[in-house]
């Protein structure tokens, strides 16, 4: 493994340097068809899940055939990807916001091949490798976070669990029988690098213990202000400590009873870990959407407060995404998203549709927000 | 013959959806036998050792990442974010296993060469193992070494004509929908607009000088398919001012069930026949449509485009030709002081690529000067403007209050005016007032 120089020389850093040139421009990687009718398109049709037309103004069509994929992927499968596309379109792919794979091709006599090339190719475990699905009345892929695979601060893994639900859900990726579109998104702690507060159903990594404090290194680790200044809810102020061997070192205490676990203190101080084995889980939130169709972008609310992690499939997890994807889709009325259902049959009735018991973690106790979700009103349901 | 033993992962790989298991030992045995005689610059046995410490993460329910560390390129803050494994003997693999972004192209697109150029520098470089995409829109690389950052961001920089994204108190790298590329509900060039700022604001996405993490979004339409409304600091969604257009030839062919509604989205079930006063006219939100005769009309004036309509007709209505996006303001997560979604701000600006969006920039660098001078350490855009007051942004951005700007108007009574607002000030003379008021 010798070292192989790019042409960089750490002696001269400056010498040719190039920074801030952005990222590629975008028309390098239009197909064509879609450089020639920008701006220009008239309608779109999906043809059948996960593949669609689109038609412009010029009688120009694109046809899209949309495939599912981990959004952890090596580099060995980035090269069959393109393998595909140089095979079947002329080289051009792109992705989607839910970390589908797009191959474009822009003549319907190229969609059979291109479908049954994509079914073919499956993963020496047996998995697809690249589903095709994820369009209109049905669920598309999971947007997710890093979790364990390469994250700091996560109470759950983000690929597993999201391999877990899509294995579960998967019919529904590969179907349109949903009353409106499904958004699953998945963040595995509270930072959500990902709009979780706003899907239709969420999965939430989530801590349930103050975190420990590292009393031996705290005081050459961390910055005490910036710990203590970094709690939303004025938690921990400074303590001096006294080691096993009698040394007195400056550090931190917690007021437990007011720690909501965000894990805030720990990216400014790691001298104060949070994970755990039995205190880390899965919270799910639902009903929330980003669209303002029909009526404003809503937030999702907790409809499970802990759910604990049960590697490798979180299995209790899954049934009770399951049960809410039947629920809905036996219930709810056509155009109609899963918040909009809930809050037209009444939460307490979602609750009893859903078979998920609500508890007292469920009243929200956080600041204002919590008021405006009390009831407030003689307008409930037995 | 793997490296460690992952019973609980393997438990991953089978059923249908795409296993990253399968994936990781695919690319590990690929790195093991190297047919293509690739001079490795991190350990061979990177992957193998991210899948022994995953799987000890599945058995201890912990993850095994350290906290940050502080690494990059010369002069830029952000893009490069460090990681160490807390099991570095058992795993020395992913010892050092630090996370590159780079810089998507607007929209997403690609071209194969190029995702092989890049691979090409990530297989030799890295890990190997990326995300397509990271949450925030970067493409992201996991797993390099500390010595290996600069000779990718050389390459990177020199032979691909691509930079890193963003990472840290900066701007973050920019992401949009598909927009007018291939979206006929677009109401502008989202690639176009996100590509322009993106370049323009460089220097504010690669140094951390902001109180926090700042990300613009931007949408094409109120769909929202970028979730800027939910996500971003600042967030612009396509909108349009004029009428929607109507093709009545195409409303009949929906009537007539010809053309399925809503692109065929509700095609894995039988909802019967298409009924447009149900599905479409009651359905909308201001009740501005009504049918005449075979004529459907639409009172525009009232239409809060919503696009519902829109979208379950997409062949015979279409949005209306005089376009620009609206601007929304401080969304974010719920940490640290609970979910914000973004709040209007300009409901009606020009998109205009000939003066170099001048219009947007306006608003975007009044709001930067006042957050960065105002806001706290780790305070976001919304946790300001709950702070200091949605009528303080509309004084620093030079926007003048509208009815537009609140879902209602205030409850309480409690109106705090200005010295200047009020005639006469706020100094009196008590012993004036005495004359004609006994102590």
């Amino acid at each position: 493994m010798a070292f192989v120089s790019s042409g960089y020389n750490p002696a001269t850093p400056m010498e040719n340097r190039i920074t801030d040139i952005g990222p590629r421009h975008f028309e390098e990687f239009y197909p064509p068809v879609i450089k020639a009718n920008k701006g220009k398109w008239l309608y779109h049709e999906i043809i059948e899940p996960g593949v669609l037309v689109h038609v412009a103004e010029s009688g120009d069509e694109i046809y899209t055939i949309r495939c599912g994929g981990a959004r952890l992927m090596s580099g060995t499968l980035i090269r069959e990807i393109c393998d595909i596309a140089d095979k079947h379109c002329d080289g051009y792919l792109r992705f989607t916001t839910r970390n589908n794979i797009e191959f474009m091709v822009d003549s319907k006599d190229k969609v059979e091949a291109l479908k049954a090339d994509l079914k073919d190719r499956k993963f020496a475990g047996g998995s697809f490798k690249f589903p095709i699905g994820g369009t209109g009345a049905g669920i598309s892929n999971i947007v997710h976070t890093q979790g364990w695979i390469h994250c700091h601060t996560p109470a759950t893994d983000a690929s597993g669990t999201v391999k877990a639900t899509m294995d579960e859900v998967f019919t529904d990726f590969q179907d349109m029988r949903l009353p409106a579109k499904l958004r699953i998104a998945m963040a595995c702690c509270l930072n959500m690098c990902g709009a979780v507060h706003c899907s239709d159903i969420a999965i939430l990594g989530y801590h349930r213990k103050p975190p420990m404090i590292d009393h031996e290194y705290l005081d050459k680790q961390c910055e005490i202000p910036l710990a203590i200044a970094s709690c939303p809810t004025a938690a921990i102020k400074p303590a001096k400590h006294e080691l096993p061997d009698g040394t007195k070192v400056n550090s931190l205490a917690i007021n437990n009873e007011r720690c909501m676990y965000c894990g805030n203190c720990y990216t400014m101080c790691p001298s104060l870990p949070i994970s755990d084995t039995e205190g880390d889980g899965i919270v799910l939130m639902v009903g929330g959407k980003i669209s303002n169709r029909i009526n404003p972008p809503k937030f999702s609310k907790v409809v499970v407060a802990f759910i604990e992690n049960e590697m490798p499939r979180w299995p209790t997890m899954t049934q009770v995404i399951r049960r809410m994807v039947e629920a809905y889709a036996s219930d709810a009325r056509k155009y109609e998203r899963v918040g909009d259902w809930a809050e037209r049959i009444g939460w307490e009735r979602f609750f009893e549709k859903c078979e998920i018991e609500f508890t007292h973690h469920l009243i929200d106790d956080f600041r204002d927000h919590a008021y405006y979700t009390w009831r407030q009103t003689t307008q409930f349901k037995f | 013959m793997a490296k460690h033993e992952t019973p609980l992962l393997d438990q991953l790989e089978s059923g249908p959806w795409p296993s990253f298991v399968s994936d990781m030992k695919l690319e590990a045995e690929v790195r093991a036998k190297n047919e293509a005689g690739i001079e490795f610059q991190i350990p061979v046995d990177a992957v193998d050792d991210l899948l022994g410490v995953l799987e000890l993460s599945y058995v201890h329910g912990r993850t095994h990442w350290k906290h940050g560390g502080i690494v990059g390129v010369f002069g830029y803050g952000g893009g490069v974010i460090g990681r160490y494994c807390d099991q570095p003997e058992m795993f020395p693999g992913v010892a050092h296993f630090h996370t590159v972004r780079v810089a998507q192209p607007a929209g997403k697109y690609y071209k194969a060469d190029y995702l092989r150029q890049l691979m090409d520098i990530w297989q030799m470089r890295g890990s190997g193992m990326t995300n397509m995409h990271g949450s925030t829109g970067d493409i992201v690389f996991i797993g390099t070494r500390t010595e290996q950052l600069e000779e990718i961001f050389y390459e990177l920089t020199h032979n691909l004509n691509t930079d890193l994204g963003g990472s840290g108190s900066n701007l973050r790298t920019p992401a949009d929908c598909i927009g007018s590329s291939r979206c006929e509900f677009a109401c502008y060039d989202t690639n176009g607009l996100c590509h322009f700022l993106t370049n323009l604001y460089q220097d504010e996405l690669h140094r951390p000088a902001f109180p926090y993490k700042f990300k613009f979004k931007f949408d094409g339409c109120p769909n929202g398919c970028v979730a800027s409304i939910a996500r971003s600091d600042m967030s612009f969604i396509g909108t349009w001012k004029d009428d929607i257009r109507i093709d009545q030839e195409a409303v009949q062919a929906y009537i007539g069930g010809e053309i399925a509604p809503n692109g065929g989205a509700f095609k894995g079930r039988d909802w019967g026949a298409f009924d447009i006063q149900k599905e479409v006219i009651d359905l909308c939100p201001t009740e501005c449509m009504w049918m005449e005769g075979k004529e459907l009309k639409i009172d525009n004036k009232e239409c809060n485009r919503c696009m519902h309509c829109i979208n379950a007709m997409p062949r015979a209505l279409r949005v209306g030709k005089d376009t620009g996006v609206s601007i929304l303001v401080g969304a974010k997560a719920p940490i640290l002081d609970g979910q914000q979604m973004g709040s209007l701000l300009a409901p009606f600006v020009e998109v205009n690529p000939e003066d170099d969006y001048a219009a947007v920039t306006e608003v975007i660098e009044s709001i930067w000067d006042w957050w960065m001078e105002e806001g706290k350490n780790r305070e976001r855009l919304g946790e300001l403007i709950r702070r200091a007051g949605f009528q303080k942004m509309l004084e620093v951005t030079g926007i003048k209050a509208d009815a537009r700007h609140v879902s209602e108007p205030r409850c309480n009574p409690y109106i705090f005016w200005k010295e200047d607002e009020v005639p006469g000030g706020w100094e009196r003379d008590v012993k004036e007032y005495r004359k004609h008021h006994k102590r």
